[in-house]
């Protein structure tokens, strides 16, 4: 392997992980969490421990500049605290945000250790807890990566068209804050990332070359958070869609529970406010998590691991690959009772 | 305190702004250049010449509010600059010296604290279920409206824990980890962050 690539692989923690949740993959993809933490612990076998006394880690509110350094950076060492406390030395981040975060937070200790110092006497004196950084610290779409053949030799379905035997075109985003904010910390670096392609080839998909892979899907944090704002971010995403489109993906996937969600949800928008349409045949492009894409070549019934929350609908996505699901069941709660349905989005078949 | 020193003074300084051979990079790589009358590269050479007039002026204007964070600008730029991380640094500064609220962008720092901010103390998320209001997120659509509407029955399909102390999904925060997180903000000064935000916003 080249210099160039050596640099660019990294050391990701081969069992007994420390999870901490993300608040957006929390509220937009409610089964992926627990999708991934299933996977790991009854198909790979891994040990993963979530501590219920972990928070946010104030991700949102520092790039919103409603947080300080110094706040996010105790919140960050009070996780840490938790995770030295439980036994546990390797952390798995479900954010990209957080990851970027923590990341950051750790060059910046090791640049400057009495700044660490200074965060280690905050925490005492709100806490009266201790911390020690993690020897391995990776995001969850890592440990895809890093068991993606053992996952391809269980795997129940792979990402093939079952009618023509094509592969998938599938185009992969990944999160600004996983690798641009350092690259040595993402596999394959910011310019060329490997993280979710390697998921895609090793699944039986091909991935999709397109000009703007690389560009944000413009959260932009008070960009879009701040209603009047959003044009910012729709305008992103709209640039993204309109480079991709050409090539006809069947889906796109992203590692950012962000990016997952704006890439979704502003499919919906654009078609409402311009009837543009980016996907085949009239429909918009699905859009799913690592953790999902997962779940869905491991054979988990599409409606328990969440693909009912995605605003685009997934249903002309299964047919394609063959996926067995019960339509009847899509928005029923736990016991199998009908909720209510949204809005109905009309779906065509090719 | 002039304020290059205040800039100069934060700890994330010499990440942000090394050296700057002024090539622009930075600026053909932003989304945000793209899209506002906005030019990193600008900031970068404005803040090194630090002019405390023109210093001033920038942390006053809407300019310092339009970058999304995204810091595309990191890995493409020569001399390993982080611009985004820069315009961090301006926007604390300016919170610190009142000066964001003569801009009409830096004052929506009170939504930002009012919102984000008190959803941390208050749920020990950033964004929670219960506060993404499908009135004043119509992008969202009929799906999130559903899932808001029936959040108990949806969330507790993929997770009993829903909203219930233990760890899992959309657990509640424990008083006690609640506790700790308020005695956090209290003692590294975010607490005083939002009475500068209050504050300035009132005046």
């Amino acid at each position: 392997m080249k210099q160039y690539w050596k640099d660019y692989q990294k050391e990701i923690a081969d069992d007994n992980y420390f999870y901490v949740r993300s608040c957006i993959r929390q509220n937009f993809f409610p089964g992926a969490e627990n999708l991934f933490i299933d996977i790991l612990k009854n198909k790979l076998g891994k040990t993963v421990f979530e501590d219920a006394e972990h928070t946010t880690c104030t991700g949102i509110g520092y790039h919103t500049d409603v947080v300080p350094l110094e706040t996010t950076m105790t919140v960050i060492a009070r996780q840490f605290a938790l995770m030295k406390e439980k036994g546990y030395r390797n952390m798995i981040a479900s954010c990209v945000t957080s990851f970027g975060l923590y990341s950051e937070v750790l060059d910046m200790w090791k640049h400057q250790p009495e700044l660490k110092e200074k965060i280690a006497g905050y925490l005492m004196e709100a806490t009266g807890r201790t911390f020690e950084e993690p020897e391995n610290m990776v995001h969850a779409s890592d440990i895809l990566y890093k068991y993606r053949n053992e996952i391809a030799s269980i795997a129940k379905y792979k990402l093939i068209n079952k009618t023509t035997g094509e592969p998938l075109k599938v185009v992969d985003h990944i999160g600004c804050h996983y690798a641009k904010t350092f690259p040595e910390r993402g596999v394959g670096g910011s310019e060329f990332p490997q993280v979710l392609t390697g998921l895609i080839t090793a699944w039986g998909g091909q991935t999709v070359d397109y000009p703007e892979r690389r560009h944000c899907c413009g959260f932009g944090f008070r960009n879009y958070l701040v209603q009047p704002n959003r044009g910012y971010s729709i305008s992103q995403s709209k640039i993204k869609l309109e480079s991709m489109k050409p090539y006809e993906p069947d889906l796109i996937i992203a590692n950012c529970p962000g990016c997952s969600m704006f890439l979704d949800r502003w499919q919906y928008t654009l078609e409402e406010t311009e009837g543009a349409v980016y996907g085949t045949c009239g429909n918009k492009i699905p859009v799913f998590t690592h953790e999902e894409l997962a779940g869905l070549v491991l054979g988990y019934d599409p409606w328990e691991i969440g693909l009912q929350t995605h605003q685009v609908p997934v249903e002309a996505l299964l047919d394609k690959i063959g996926v067995e699901y019960n339509p009847d069941l899509k928005y029923t709660d736990r016991q199998g009772n009908l909720i209510g349905e949204p809005e109905l989005i009309n779906q065509h078949v090719c | 305190m002039e304020i290059l020193r205040q800039i100069q003074a934060d700890p994330r300084y010499d990440e942000s702004c090394r050296s700057c051979l002024n090539c622009g990079v930075c600026t053909a790589i932003c989304p945000a250049a793209g899209y506002f009358d906005y030019d990193p590269r600008k900031i970068v050479n404005l803040v090194r010449e630090g002019d405390e007039t023109t210093l001033t002026e920038i942390i006053s204007s809407d300019l310092i509010w339009y970058c999304g964070q995204c810091m595309s600008c990191k890995p493409r730029c020569p001399r390993g600059n982080v611009p985004g991380i820069l315009i961090q640094i301006l926007r604390t500064v300016s919170i610190n010296s009142g000066l964001f609220a003569k801009s009409g962008l830096g004052l929506q720092q009170l939504v930002l604290k009012r919102g984000i901010g008190h959803n941390i103390l208050e749920t020990g998320y950033c964004i929670h279920p219960t506060r993404v209001d499908p009135a004043v997120h119509p992008e969202q659509g009929p799906v999130w409206e559903w899932m808001s509407t029936n959040a108990d029955q949806v969330y507790s399909r993929f997770d009993t824990g829903y909203d219930k102390e233990g760890p899992g999904l959309l657990r509640k925060i424990s008083p006690k980890a609640l506790g700790e997180l308020d005695r956090i903000f209290d003692v590294t000064g975010c607490k005083e962050l939002w009475r500068k935000i209050e504050d300035g916003a009132a005046k």
